[in-house]
């Protein structure tokens, strides 16, 4: 075990805003971890496992368990007493302008603040036929786990699918009183997806003036910086997952509070 | 086994209701054709590769070939009249798919003789295909005569997915040699939206691998080398699913795959994919499937991932009932049937692990000889994996305890990362050390009539039957009831939906040569 008296230095700034991990005593340090290495099974293995525990910031650290996985790697749980200071007021949190909520509180959210369901168009514009972006945002079986937004059971969700031309994109967002239009566009070649986004912020914009519905592009290419330059209210990025994209519908279009 | 004492009227009565809501199903594919079946028509006579002037070369001849009868004589007829005569005049299919690349290709409706004449021909050309088919199974059969199968059900299932045929070959050995019988190559996200079958070896799927004949073959022959190594035939597993499931179930046949999902429904509902062309391109994919001795996995596991599993537990037994119709109408028989469902009850939830055995135990009871696709954890599984791995163990306990014929292995990452190689051994751990342990243990354990699982599969099935008559009241049966929105959550009508273009009204004169040859068999 690793020497209790030695782990109990707090770090020069002294009680309170620097901690290490807890094992059973305060200020053990004590971590476990667990990885593969692409190395047989045998006392070089264990070596190795024990060279990057060092190199972690583990020290000492204790291989409990070593197994080999099919011919040439090994799989380690290593435990020891990590070496390094967490300073908390050193830690700065990256705040969302807006909650991530879950299915549940969207649809509670919806259901009591807006009192109606909230409907969203979606489509890719252009020439672009690859609806894997779109698709992976509405339909059902979703995206990274999360169900997308066809599963929510407040929004009522329309996909068009894929080469949708801006002025059937406007036509259809009016009949069906979309409160938002979510457009993806995945191929791209010469910033089309820049120019399609400025195409359809301003029709949008021409057609329906202030009482158009929230614009939401996605896709690979896009810079989620870019959202005033383009026109439209919000741009998401590579990686975006259904959730994140309900939690903006909810704070960009559901009121705050219950009506009165 | 372990075995319930179900109310064998219920049961009757579940299995007279679930063919009564699915036969307007039955009578669309009578009636109707898509340009995926056409298509199958083709590749089954044997036409491969791709136009290497259109678009990025990646546009399939029998894409092609299809567009063109399409555009210059329609489909009602079917694809096989036209090509077969215009191939009266000599010529292969390869040289006529040229042809209409280049703008040549001329077609027409026979009529009298030369109709005789196109339909001769096309019987012997996609009859060839039928006869690999044919030649496939006789060749897994004689294998698992060799090598064997797995010393112990249920069969441990476990997925590749790497993008990258080259990665997914060695990773798929290693998981046979760690234990594993039945290997699935999880498609590039996607596919199933593509109205084409990506061709050649693939190197560039997106979580996943493309499927495509030939990493059917380097897979399926990979597969075949660590068979022998081990001395045990490890079976093989893709996706029937989406657009394109007609042409991916021949493609199937034709390389001896050995397992593959197909649901009635999950395109439909999962994604989107329009109601009439899913059940039209089912019905053939079964067929194909039912004739090339290929077991289908259905996916009520998905159900239960959008809904609650102990509030909709009973429409995953009305789902099996009609997958179960559907498939039987198809051809395909019992042991065919790795009929879905999946250990998705929350664990807050008092008595979860009793609930979990009495819906298996239902589902075995109802289906003594499908072998059942048991689905692990996945929408109670958390970034925290040491719980995760727990509940593994008891889902593990309860595929062993009821008798389960095919298990996913789950991992204790689900929903943090695509499985690391150790996630892998631990889950093969698990799953070795849970049958090892108990693997037995159905022989000594039997619910108690009248007790708390007893009770509990009798009220699922009762809910069932009360589904069943709902859906069975409807004057279009199951297709009004998609369109309702009576499975999951979404609503999805029969005019809806992706890929509706590709379907065609059938004429009185519509030839298809594949579906002749194989009713013929099974009728």
């Amino acid at each position: 075990m690793p020497e209790q008296g030695q782990s109990r230095d707090l770090g020069p700034s002294g009680a309170g805003s620097v901690v290490r991990p807890y094992g059973d005593t305060t200020g053990d340090g004590m971590v476990q971890t667990s990885f593969t290495l692409p190395v047989p099974p045998g006392p070089k293995a264990e070596g190795a496992a024990l060279q990057l525990a060092q190199k972690m910031g583990i020290e000492p650290a204790m291989v409990v368990h070593s197994a080999a996985i099919g011919e040439g790697f090994t799989f380690f749980v290593v435990y020891g007493s990590v070496r390094h200071l967490v300073d908390l007021d050193a830690v700065q949190v990256e705040e969302r302008a807006y909650p991530l909520l879950s299915p549940g509180e969207v649809n509670a959210a919806v259901k009591t603040r807006l009192r109606r369901s909230l409907v969203v168009l979606g489509a890719c514009i252009g020439t672009d036929a690859h609806t894997v972006g779109i698709d992976a945002i509405l339909n059902l079986k979703g995206f990274a786990g999360e169900k997308g937004l066809e599963y929510y059971r407040e929004l009522q969700v329309a996909n068009l699918g894929a080469q949708v031309s801006v002025p059937e994109l406007v036509h259809a967002a009016r009949n069906r009183k979309a409160d938002a239009v979510l457009v993806s566009q995945v191929v791209t070649q010469k910033d089309a997806h820049l120019r399609n986004t400025r195409e359809l912020a301003a029709a949008f914009r021409e057609a329906m003036g202030e009482s158009r519905p929230l614009l939401v592009v996605g896709g690979p290419r896009f810079d989620p910086a870019m959202a005033a330059d383009l026109g439209v209210d919000k741009v998401f990025g590579r990686g975006t997952t259904p959730g994140e994209v309900a939690s903006y519908l909810v704070h960009a279009l559901v009121p705050e509070e219950e009506p009165a | 086994m372990s075995r319930l004492q179900l109310d064998q009227a219920l049961v009757a009565r579940a299995r007279e209701l679930a063919a009564r809501a699915a036969a307007p199903v039955v009578d669309l594919a009578a009636t109707h054709t898509t340009i995926s079946v056409e298509r199958a028509q083709l590749r089954l006579a044997g036409l491969t590769g791709t136009d290497p002037v259109l678009g990025d070369g990646e546009v399939p001849w029998v894409n092609r070939v299809v567009d063109a009868v399409r555009d210059q004589v329609g489909l009602e007829h079917g694809v096989a009249l036209p090509v077969w005569h215009a191939l009266g005049s000599g010529g292969t299919l390869q040289e006529l798919a040229e042809q209409v690349g280049a703008g040549t290709a001329r077609f027409t409706v026979p009529e009298g003789s030369a109709a005789d004449r196109a339909r001769e021909a096309a019987r012997a050309a996609v009859g060839a295909g039928i006869a690999r088919i044919d030649t496939n199974r006789a060749r897994r059969e004689e294998l698992v005569a060799t090598h064997g199968n797995p010393p112990r059900r249920p069969w441990i299932y476990l997925i590749v997915a790497t993008g990258d045929i080259h990665e997914d070959i060695p990773q798929a050995q290693a998981a046979a040699r760690a234990g594993a019988d039945v290997i699935a190559v999880i498609r590039s996200t996607g596919q199933s939206l593509l109205d084409y079958v990506p061709e050649g070896a693939t190197r560039t799927g997106y979580a996943g691998t493309y499927a495509t004949q030939e990493n059917f073959r380097l897979m399926r022959a990979a597969l075949d080398d660590v068979s022998a190594e081990l001395g045990r035939y490890v079976r093989l597993t893709n996706y029937a699913s989406g657009l394109c499931m007609p042409e991916i179930a021949v493609l199937a046949g034709l390389e001896r795959l050995d397992m593959m999902l197909n649901d009635a429904m999950y395109g439909i509902l999962f994604r989107d994919i329009n109601p009439v062309r899913t059940f039209v391109d089912q019905r053939f994919s079964r067929m194909v499937h039912a004739r090339a001795g290929i077991i289908i996995n259905t996916g009520e596991d998905n159900y239960l991932t959008t809904a609650d599993a102990v509030d909709e537990a009973h429409t995953v037994t009305v789902s099996q009932l009609l997958n179960e119709r559907l498939a039987h109408e198809a051809g395909l028989a019992d042991w065919q049937l790795g009929l879905g469902h999946a250990f998705e009850i929350d664990p807050a939830v008092p008595e979860s692990f009793r609930l979990e055995l009495a819906h298996a135990l239902l589902a075995r009871g109802l289906f003594p000889d499908a072998p059942l696709k048991w689905m692990p954890p996945t929408k109670h599984m958390t970034g925290d994996v040491f719980r995760g791995y727990l509940l593994d163990g008891f889902f593990n306990l309860a595929g062993a305890l009821t008798g389960q014929g095919i298990l996913l292995v789950g991992m204790m990452t689900e929903a943090v990362v695509t499985p690391w190689l150790s996630d892998r051994d631990l889950a093969l751990r698990n799953v070795r050390y849970v049958l090892e342990a108990a693997g037995n243990l159905h022989e000594d354990f039997a619910p108690q009539p009248g007790g708390f699982i007893d009770r509990r599969a009798h009220t699922v099935l009762t809910e069932a039957v009360d589904l069943l008559e709902r859906i069975a009241a409807h004057p279009q049966g199951l297709i009004q009831a998609v369109a309702d929105g009576t499975f999951g959550i979404t609503k999805r009508a029969p005019d809806g939906g992706k890929g509706l273009d590709g379907v065609v009204v059938k004429a009185a004169d519509h030839f298809d040569p594949a579906t002749e040859l194989l009713e013929r068999t099974h009728a």
